[in-house]
């Protein structure tokens, strides 16, 4: 069966061929099923092999098959080849199980889209190309996957081309990957150099029997770790994952959070042997880069509105615990968080997708609010990957969030400090996410402080347009009574026109005074329904076409997998849990990847017992802090929402307006130095040699006398010059 | 060292019958009447697939096992008081560049109809295959430098009747530019072949592969030689600064001009520099090879940053060529097998993938009537196949691995790394600044939304996509499966460097050799620094 | 002093040189063929003087003959510049200049 790992990757490419050149056919749900059973295909086949290689002996777990080479050039020679060893099954085994769930909620959640077919082909492509980045055998293969998946996520970020944000997005995706992918084929080239090979089994096995030059390890590890932050989305390369939120929600669920950017963990796990060799400050440097964007993306996400801009950051943070993990060498802590994160943060996604379908596309939670009694399926699951992604026991995220934190204090308690504050910010702002969707007051019907301005716009304009109405009225009246004289009935419409005036100032001041008096409407009205007062009846038709239309729960093929990854949220934890050497399966699953380069936790029982009561404190400090500002509303929760982490510490701003600013103006110089410094001087000889023309022209005026002229002159000197070089 | 050994088919002379027959097809299409283009264009068309199918059965007839050597040899003497000959042969380097432009010239004729004048259009467009072949084919001095030059008049022709607004200035800039380039190259074949007869004492002989394995100029002349070559070629490729001529000649061109243009003639300048440049002057190309690297590293990066500001789209295409050559001269100057074959496979993979860009670019400007950026957008919506036909050659020319350009470009840069490191690192970021200009682009044109002309047009039709589709598949092919073409150019490259090597003293290939930084059995890892991998006694198994 | 024949010749050196001078530079056809008649008559003064010195009678001989051309040549030149001159007044040698570059 092992040999039969290439059926793994296949599968999705088959449904990938066939839904591209003969998908037409195929038609709406038909295509999807069709992906979604390529990819169970896929999850079977890598079951099949991960049970054959765990009945095999620790150390015979390691299988290479090979389909054929692909460049033999000089003394490079790279194979499409195959490692199927534990750590590429584990990444299989979620990916294409995350994945084929994923498949099925796209199902329901693309119905009716124009591109049906073509989001499953890309989404088959992808899977393909993921797969072939964790099982390929050598560095090239990974990139191949690498790439893969990048281009993939471009495409799937830009799905809903028609719109010029979407786009944009997906361009700077990929634009910013590259970035990471120059490191990484800096990094291909020096191990090329160093080891003759690009193999995985010929470069690791050397590198941890032997010793590599320091340097030579250094720069290799430096170059993958910018490769890493380049697709795990890392500061400062992270720029691009909050705004790949244009996609489709399953897109985001399984690239942006489960699979791709997973990337660049799995690299720097593969190669680990190498970061051992490499110089002391370089796994320091993994490992707060880790913590720090973990902290910054936690900050960021406590102000964001957008229901998938908060999960983006979160994933960010997440990530950011990774590779602090990676930097501390705990690998299988690294590996064990990536696992139970895919399934909790999918959950997620797949989730506020369901609350996005529901809500017929509003991704903005101040309007959500108390939508739990509407779809409670969702809200239940929904609940478990919070409870998850807070770290409170026993739900899966619990245990490897923990396992990281004990790592980071072994290796250094600033590490560890800045861990726990991450913890305490995510477990706030999950938090405030589920408050804010699923319990407090409905605030779908409400009214929105835009429409809430148009309305009192409007209203203040009506009264306005009455007072002058009604001193039209006056004049009329009042030229009708001089018309006719001292007509008493034509006083008295007079009289009566000016009562009409003064109450209609009178009523329009009233609403200028209300308006100037009104209460500002609130960003997110946790209270209550914003008091609009005298103008209710102005509010534009989307109000109450919004009240008639309740939020919905979602149909199966959405609903089932959020089940199941709920299910798995809560038991993922079993892999790994740290009480005895037996129940550590995932660091014996694993043991023959990563050369003995796996840090031992020097610590005792009782510590780590003390820092998991502190992390699960905190993590509850952080929920009650969310309860107490967003449900019990007894903090102002502006304190904490503050215009600056809103706009992601105004970042992503400065570096459009560098790239808009002083990289346009850079770009323009060089392009308007070529046409006219470059291809001037070209044009500059042209000119030239027709004003020296011109000049020698003079010589040509066409009469005789001149031509004869010359020839005398020259007849007569060259005697002269015959003459003068004889001798007599 | 190359045998002229002749081999293969040794009944059937393919290469003569390569430049002959467009030749000949050329005056056939000439003398027929001009009323009816259809049959202009079918004897053309014919005559061009004529010429593929024998490109196709020479890639198939070649002798993998003896790639190194020249094969399917033809000599006659021409000229023979001044020693110049018919000498015509293919070797791994050649055998491709043949392929390519059998190839590419029916594709070209069958994409686009000139429009007017058709007689003349095919007549020169034949006669232009038939130059591009001896080029590639010869091995005569006098016959390369004919052939060189003779290309040069029906290009200027097809870009300066069948062009588009400033046709007239594009073609007398390309003309006059890239001939006066060429006008010292003359000058350096007669003093080779002079001063080659007075240091043997021999007769007066242009051929080739004597010269070069005779090597009997001296060190100075051989590089004042050497320099009138390179900057024949120089222009041809274009290498920064001379390369002004290229975005005028593409824009301006008819969209098939711009095909054989990008896809082929640029060729003619690379392989020159491989086939004569490093042939003959190895100690020159060596002394010089710091220079060609930097311009081409400079060519990298420059012609992507002014690809990003350009408004039209062709030109913009124009640009994004004077990059990938940079590649190319980057992988030929490392002087190892490596970087070479990266670059031979670069000319091959541009010229599939430049030429679907443009027939592309062509089909966009047929329909739409304008190059310019700014007035189309949101094409996809309305021209959905062109714009995944369009994306995935975008996606070549950005290098994408899986992807043909991929594995060219990776093997000039592992090329160029393992003898020049930090040029290298900086070359790779030209990868970076290709996605940028590239998707900026495609953004603009396909996404967003369509008002307008654009929102109706119309996708590709039948004739189009066929047109196509063998650009296409080549790209995936040659991105999956490269192995088939690597191989056969591979001894041709060894030998190419090894006669490098036999003549520059203390130079030897920069390469990695398994095991030169790594001390396996005692922990004690020197920390010599990585250096460029010289020949050590390899630890282990040698890969 | 005594007036040798180089005294001859050097007047007609300086004969023929004003004629020469002359005929390049005067654009009217009339005073060009004029100079020529003036180089004409130079070439013969040093025919007859060197003639004279060295006592050769071929000096003289030559001179009949230049004497002849000369009066053939300016019956046909001038009787063209004449018609040609009263068809068109004021034209003068430069109006050939079709050769103009």
């Amino acid at each position: 069966m092992v040999d039969l790992v290439w059926l793994i990757p296949a599968f999705p490419l088959a449904g990938f061929l066939i839904l591209t050149f003969g998908g037409r056919r195929l038609g709406e749900p038909g295509a999807g099923w069709l992906a979604t059973g390529a990819m169970a295909g896929s999850f079977l086949a890598t079951v099949g092999v991960f049970l054959e290689m765990s009945g095999r002996d620790g150390h015979d777990r390691r299988s290479v098959t090979t389909l054929f080479e692909w460049v033999p050039a000089g003394d490079l020679t790279v194979d499409v080849g195959f490692l199927a060893d534990p750590l590429s099954l584990t990444m299989c085994l979620f990916i294409t199980g995350v994945g084929a769930l994923i498949h099925l909620y796209s199902i329901g959640y693309m119905h009716g889209d124009g591109g049906f077919r073509r989001f499953f082909a890309y989404l088959n492509l992808f899977a393909f190309a993921m797969l072939m980045l964790v099982l390929g055998d050598n560095l090239l293969i990974t990139f191949l996957g690498w790439e893969g998946v990048g281009a993939c996520s471009y495409l799937l970020i830009s799905f809903w081309f028609t719109d010029e944000a979407n786009a944009s997005a997906g361009k700077k995706a990929f634009i910013t990957n590259r970035i990471g992918d120059w490191g990484f084929m800096v990094a291909i080239f020096m191990t090329f150099s160093t080891f003759g090979s690009i193999a995985y089994v010929d470069v690791l096995d050397t590198t941890a029997t032997g010793t590599v030059a320091t340097s030579t390890a250094t720069f290799i590890a430096v170059m993958l770790f910018v490769g890493a932050i380049g697709k795990s989305a890392q500061f400062p390369l992270y720029l691009w994952l909050p705004d790949a939120m244009a996609g489709p929600t399953p897109v985001s669920a399984l690239i942006h959070a489960a699979t791709m950017v997973t990337s660049g963990i799995y690299l720097l796990t593969r190669v680990n042997p190498i970061i051992a060799d490499a110089a002391d400050w370089v796994p320091t440097l993994i490992a707060w880069t880790g913590a720090g964007t973990a902290l910054f993306a936690a900050t960021i996400a406590v102000a964001q509105r957008d229901i998938k801009k908060v999960l983006a950051y979160s994933t960010i943070s997440q990530l950011g615990y990774m590779f602090l993990a990676v930097g501390c060498g705990a690998y299988v802590a690294a590996v064990f968080h990536m696992v139970t994160h895919a399934f909790f943060k999918a959950l997620l996604f797949l989730g506020s997708g369901s609350v996005i379908h529901g809500m017929d596309g509003d991704q903005d939670m101040a309007h959500y609010g108390g939508l739990r009694r509407l779809m409670p399926i969702t809200a239940g699951t929904f609940v478990i990957g919070w409870l998850a992604i807070a770290g409170v026991p026993p739900f899966a995220g619990f245990w490897s969030k923990d396992e990281i934190l004990a790592f980071a204090w072994n290796e250094n308690p600033l590490l560890w400090l800045v861990g726990l504050v991450t913890a305490v910010l995510t477990a706030f702002y999950m938090t405030r996410l589920v408050i804010l969707t699923f319990f407090g007051r409905r605030r779908y019907a409400d009214p929105r402080p835009d429409e809430v301005e148009a309305a009192w716009a409007s209203a203040t304009a009506a009264a306005d347009a009455a007072v002058a109405a009604a001193s039209a009225a006056v004049d009329a009246a009042t030229a009708d009574a001089e018309a006719r004289g001292d007509d008493l009935t034509a006083l008295e419409a007079v009289v009566a026109a000016r009562d009409a005036h003064e109450q209609a100032v009178a009523a329009r001041d009233g609403i200028l005074a209300a308006a100037g008096a009104r209460p500002e409407v609130e960003a997110i009205a946790l209270e209550g329904a914003p008091d609009v007062g005298p103008v209710v009846d102005g509010l534009p038709e989307a109000v109450s076409s919004r009240a008639d239309h309740h939020p919905h729960e979602s149909p199966w093929t959405m609903v089932l997998p959020l089940v199941v990854l709920a299910a798995l949220s809560v038991l993922g934890g079993l892999v790994q849990l740290p009480f005895a050497a037996s129940t550590r399966r995932l660091e014996h699953w694993l043991e023959p990847t990563l050369f003995g380069n796996e840090v031992h936790l020097s610590l005792q029982g009782g510590t780590l017992w003390v820092l998991a009561v502190v992390a699960v404190a905190g993590g509850a400090v952080g929920i009650l802090v969310a309860v107490l500002a967003y449900l019990k509303r007894r903090v102002d929760y502006r304190v904490f929402e503050r215009p600056i982490l809103a706009e992601a510490w105004r970042l992503d701003r400065r570096v459009a307006d560098f790239m808009g600013g002083p990289g346009r103006v850079g770009f323009e110089a060089t392009a308007n130095f070529d046409s006219s410094v470059v291809d001037g001087a070209v044009n500059g000889v042209a000119t030239m040699v027709r004003s020296e023309a011109g000049l020698l022209r003079r010589f040509h005026n066409g009469l005789v006398r001149t031509y004869a002229a010359g020839i005398g002159v020259g007849a007569v000197g060259l005697v002269v010059w015959f003459l003068s070089r004889t001798s007599f | 060292m190359p045998v002229l050994a002749s081999a293969g088919g040794d009944t059937f002379a393919v290469l003569p019958a390569l430049v002959l027959v467009p030749a000949v097809g050329a005056l056939l299409v000439a003398v027929l009447p001009r009323r009816r283009p259809e049959l202009l264009k079918l004897v053309a068309v014919a005559t061009s697939m004529v010429v593929a199918g024998m490109s196709a059965w020479l890639l198939v007839a070649f002798d993998v096992g003896r790639g190194a050597d020249m094969q399917f040899v033809f000599r006659q003497t021409w000229i023979a008081d001044l020693g110049v000959q018919w000498l015509l042969a293919v070797d791994g380097i050649s055998l491709f560049l043949v392929a390519l432009t059998g190839v590419l010239f029916p594709i070209a004729l069958l994409a686009v109809d000139p429009g007017h004048d058709d007689r003349a259009y095919f007549a020169w467009m034949l006669l232009l295959e038939a130059g591009v072949m001896g080029v590639f084919c010869a091995l005569d001095l006098m016959l390369f430098f004919l052939c060189f030059e003779v290309v040069l008049v029906p290009m200027y022709f097809l870009i300066g009747r069948w062009g588009h607004a400033d046709r007239a200035y594009a073609a007398t800039k390309f003309f006059l530019f890239t001939m006066a380039g060429s006008a010292l190259m003359l000058v350096g074949i007669l003093a080779l072949a002079f001063l080659h007869a007075d240091a043997t004492g021999g007769g007066l002989t242009f051929d080739l592969v004597e010269l070069a394995e005779a090597q009997s100029l001296g060190t100075a002349t051989a590089r004042w030689v050497f320099l009138s070559f390179a900057l024949a070629f120089a222009v041809k490729v274009p290498i920064f600064p001379l390369h002004t001529w290229l975005p005028d000649a593409h824009t301006e061109a008819s969209t098939a001009g711009s095909v054989i243009l990008a896809g082929v003639l640029l060729k003619l300048g690379t392989y020159g520099f491989l086939r004569f440049g490093l042939y003959l002057f190895p100690e020159a190309s060596h002394h010089f090879a710091p220079v060609f690297l930097t311009l081409g590293l400079v060519g990298i990066i420059y012609g992507a940053v002014v690809a990003t500001m350009q408004h039209d789209l062709k030109r913009l295409v124009a640009y994004s060529s004077v990059a990938h050559l940079g590649f190319i001269v980057l992988g030929t100057f490392a002087l190892n097998t490596e970087g070479i074959e990266g670059g031979l496979l670069q000319m091959v993979n541009h010229g599939v993938s430049t030429a679907a860009l443009f027939l592309l670019v062509g089909m966009i400007y047929e329909r739409r009537h304008t190059r310019q950026i700014d007035e189309l957008g949101g094409l996809q919506k309305a021209a959905p196949v062109m714009a995944a036909m369009f994306t995935v050659v975008m996606l070549s020319s950005i290098g994408l691995p899986g992807l043909n350009g991929f594995v060219g470009e990776f093997l000039v840069l592992v090329g160029t790394f393992n003898a020049h490191r930090w040029l290298a690192v900086a070359a790779t970021g030209g990868v970076i600044l290709a996605a940028l200009y590239l998707l900026w682009a495609y953004q603009r044109v396909f996404h967003g939304p369509a008002d307008g002309g654009n929102a109706e047009m119309r996708d590709l039709n039948l004739r189009e996509g066929l047109v196509m589709a063998p650009l296409l598949a080549l790209i995936v092919a040659m991105g999956i499966y490269p192995k088939p073409v690597i191989e056969r150019m591979e001894p041709a490259v060894d030998a190419l460097v090894a006669h490098v090597e036999a003549h520059v003293d203390g130079f030897h290939e920069s390469t990695s050799r398994f095991g030169a930084d790594i001390a396996v059995d005692s922990g004690e890892g020197h920390d010599a620094d990585a250096g460029v991998g010289h020949d050590s006694d390899g630890v282990g198994d040698d890969h | 002093m005594v007036v040798t024949t180089s005294w001859y010749l050097a007047l007609a050196a300086v004969l023929f040189s004003m004629g020469a001078v002359g005929l390049l530079v005067r654009r009217n056809p009339l005073i060009m063929i004029m100079c020529v008649e003036l180089m004409l008559n130079a070439v013969n003064l040093t025919f007859v003087s060197l003639g004279s010195d060295l006592g050769d009678l071929g000096g003289q001989l030559s001179v009949f003959f230049v004497l002849v051309v000369a009066a053939s040549e300016v019956v046909v030149g001038l009787a063209v510049i004449v018609a040609i001159m009263r068809r068109r007044q004021g034209a003068t040698a430069d109006d050939l200049s079709v050769l103009r570059g």
